[in-house]
């Protein structure tokens, strides 16, 4: 085993970890809200489709919502309850998504029901993926995409399956907690995803602060074909296209994906959460989420109910009076939110609330080419930003890459003048995707 | 020495003078005299609200008699009488859009949940969160459109909703394509009903987020049947208008509008007034 190769990816930024409040706190358990809210659409792709009815009585783990086609996820029941209302919900996507109202029994045992359950030792690959379909998994790092779409790759493809577990984003701990509480279902969970992939290998990325998961790991004695790598600390370490070319020094190519160069990305949650339902046949009924920031009382890692309010979820842990400001996810990439009423979804790793700070005053960039040194694509985020202020939102995507980059915040987080980067670089997408450029 | 050099240029400069003359003969490019003449009595805004590139497009199209002198939505009745003149064509009719704002929900009658400190803009605003209003269809108020719109046909009033100067409006579709919320679109300037709101949720309990709000009451598609379609929570307008401004009379909300001649929106009577100026707190009531 190769521990001790700290090496990284070019460029990127160190901000403060701030990990340290939350990483030693085991996961804890979180009570129900008396109503939850079941956003039907949390994964990226289409919806799923209502298969249950107003006032329906429903079991804990019954399906809610079923996969509508391949880009898709099944969404479960959190709780026994009642269906009180199928409709519009608020989601942490900004706008009103369809989704389901629903009143969990107070008095139930809560008791999870069981589908058919995948035994790693028999199954074949495509039995294993149809059985993370039903479970409803898409990947927990944050982007939520469905990971059965993700699996289903021409056979021989992939050589290696990359294990992400480098929780770069400052605060987060969920994955660094999921790895060291769940070691085993960890193991399980790489065992179903390199059958499925018909993989030869396995590498569980790890960050250097993370590497006492290593030892957890090697203390369960494997026959895996997994390899551990300790990489150094730096932003945006667990971006997967950055993490391939560390781990294999291959480069995927511009708008292809990782299975171009032979590789699959997987987090570590997600491998866990495979290797926790699918014996099973569960689904996701819950996550782990970390409650860290200034602003709350009883910081920490909670596995949460999916459907939670983060209302009631804030009031259950605890705000300090001064709290101004909620995240959803890290810190860099996460998205602040203006509704308190919006569910825990799949994809939610934290919630970072904040005391008031007042807001940093903008100045002119004055071309000091931080923002090159910290884009680990390579872009040019200052001439990129100044098209953006120009309204020439299609030379950016035709000149300067705009899709490719991923909206890392390094460019902002590095900036001087504080300029709003990423929120540009994300107006203009916005913007292409409304009104496509016009061929001519 | 000299002679050498004053000779061989002089050489090349009539060689060249020479393939010029010849290409000017046997490869120009023939163009109608008229298309300058067109192009000046064009605006020359570049709006392409007629459709074309441009007014030398609409000038080109113009002489291949693709389009009516009338299309042009931002000339006068002069600048076009004097195009048809020119071309011996007739002006001909063209319906005329304005852009309107599917949006009533001021500062004053609808609330934020959350306030949003960041870059002035609504584009940059409806990525936060869906920029923290509490009707996440309704109008941010930073005013995109109005920084698009180069016939100044866009004000931001008192309570920073945009205000369409109908008279003004050349329906050229900026506004359209810069509302990130794609509340604007372009409608016959005769259409005397519009609706205010885009909300796609049902019942009271909207107007704790905007007083101005469809319910989906469906009171107005009950009183004028043949103008008025109740479809996913919001009316929709079909028909002949002249007849539907009972359909605005038992809006409670005047979520639903008659525009006069004038351009200017009359609510229904059973509307509740809100008289309030200031804008309304930010946060949950």
């Amino acid at each position: 085993m190769n521990l001790f190769s700290r090496r990284s990816f070019h460029h990127g930024v160190h901000p403060d970890s701030e990990k340290a409040a939350t990483r030693d706190l085991p996961i804890r358990r979180f009570p129900f809200a008396p109503l939850l809210v079941v956003p039907l659409e949390q994964h990226a792709g289409r919806p799923a489709r209502a298969v249950v009815r107003e006032g329906q009585e429903i079991r804990r783990g019954q399906k809610l919502g079923e996969a509508d086609g391949e880009i898709s996820a099944a969404v479960h029941a959190p709780a026994s309850g009642m269906v009180r209302r199928i409709g519009l919900v608020p989601s942490p996507l900004g706008r009103m998504v369809s989704g389901v109202y629903l009143e969990p029994w107070p008095g139930s045992t809560q008791e999870v029901a069981e589908g058919a359950p995948c035994d790693p030792a028999t199954a074949t690959s495509e039995e294993i993926i149809t059985a993370i379909k039903h479970a409803g998994i898409v990947g927990l790092g944050g982007a939520a995409f469905p990971t059965h779409a993700k699996l289903r790759v021409p056979d021989g493809q992939v050589d290696v399956l990359i294990i992400n577990g480098a929780e770069c984003e400052p605060y987060l701990t969920t994955d660094y907690r999921v790895m060291l509480e769940q070691t085993d279902d960890l193991l399980l969970g790489i065992r179903y995803l390199l059958k499925a992939t018909a993989a030869r290998r396995a590498i569980l990325a790890l960050e250097h602060h993370t590497r006492d998961v290593s030892d957890q790991v090697r203390a369960s004695a494997t026959d895996l074909p997994l390899e551990l790598r300790v990489l150094a600390v730096k932003y945006p370490q667990g971006a997967e296209k950055l993490l391939i070319k560390t781990l294999l020094g291959r480069e995927v190519p511009s708008g292809s994906h990782p299975v171009a160069v032979g590789a699959l990305c997987i987090n570590a949650a997600t491998a866990a959460e495979i290797g926790r339902l699918l014996p099973h046949g569960r689904g996701i009924l819950e996550r782990v989420v970390t409650f860290a920031g200034s602003g709350i009382d009883n910081k920490g890692n909670y596995r949460i109910p999916i459907g939670t309010p983060l209302r009631f979820a804030l009031e259950t842990v605890g705000t300090t009076e001064a709290v101004s400001r909620v995240l959803l996810g890290g810190p860099m990439m996460g998205q602040t939110v203006a509704d308190l009423d919006v569910p825990i979804t799949k994809g939610i790793s934290g919630v970072i609330a904040f005391a008031h700070t007042p807001p940093a005053t903008v100045y002119p960039c004055i071309r000091c080419a931080r923002c090159l040194e910290a884009c680990p694509l390579d872009l040019n985020p200052a001439e990129l930003g100044a098209l953006a202020r120009a309204g020439e939102h299609e030379r950016m995507a035709t000149e300067y890459h705009l899709a490719d980059c991923f909206e890392c915040g390094a460019c902002s987080f590095i900036c001087p003048s504080h300029l709003p980067l990423v929120q540009e670089f994300r107006s203009s997408k916005a913007y292409l995707r409304r009104i496509p450029a016009t061929s001519e | 020495m000299f002679v050498t050099a004053v000779l061989a240029m002089g050489a090349l400069a009539a060689l060249l003078a020479t393939v010029l003359t010849i290409a000017d003969k046997y490869l120009a490019v023939e163009e109608d005299e008229r298309l300058e003449a067109l192009i000046d009595a064009l605006p020359g805004n570049n709006c392409g609200a007629c459709g074309q590139p441009g007014c030398r497009g609409f000038a080109e199209a113009l002489l291949t008699g693709s389009v009516q002198p009338a299309q042009c939505t931002v000339g006068t009745a002069e600048e076009k009488t004097q195009i048809a003149d020119l071309l011996g064509v007739a002006v001909g009719e063209a319906e005329r859009l304005v852009a309107r704002l599917a949006c009533a929900g001021g500062a004053n009658v609808a609330r934020f949940r959350a306030r949003y400190i960041g870059t002035p803009s609504c584009a940059g605003a409806a990525l936060i969160s869906g920029g923290g209003k509490g009707c996440t269809w309704g109008c941010l108020g930073y005013g995109d459109c109005v920084a698009s719109c180069e016939f100044d046909a866009i004000e931001l009033n008192a309570h920073d909703l945009p205000e369409v100067i109908e008279d003004v409006c050349t329906a050229c579709g900026d506004c359209v394509e810069a509302c990130p919320k794609d509340l604007f679109s372009l409608e016959p300037a005769a259409d005397r009903l519009w609706i205010t709101c885009r909300n796609e949720e049902a019942g009271d309990s909207l107007l704790e987020h905007c007083q101005v709000a469809c319910t989906a009451c469906g009171r107005c598609a009950f009183d004028a049947p043949e103008v008025v379609a109740m479809s996913g929570n919001l009316p929709v307008i079909a028909g002949d208008q002249t007849a539907g401004r009972v359909a605005i009379d038992r809006c409670p909300t005047g979520a639903i509008v008659w525009i006069d001649d004038d351009g200017v929106q009359h609510r229904g009577r059973e509307a509740e007034v809100i008289v309030r100026q200031g804008a309304l707190r930010v946060g949950s009531t």
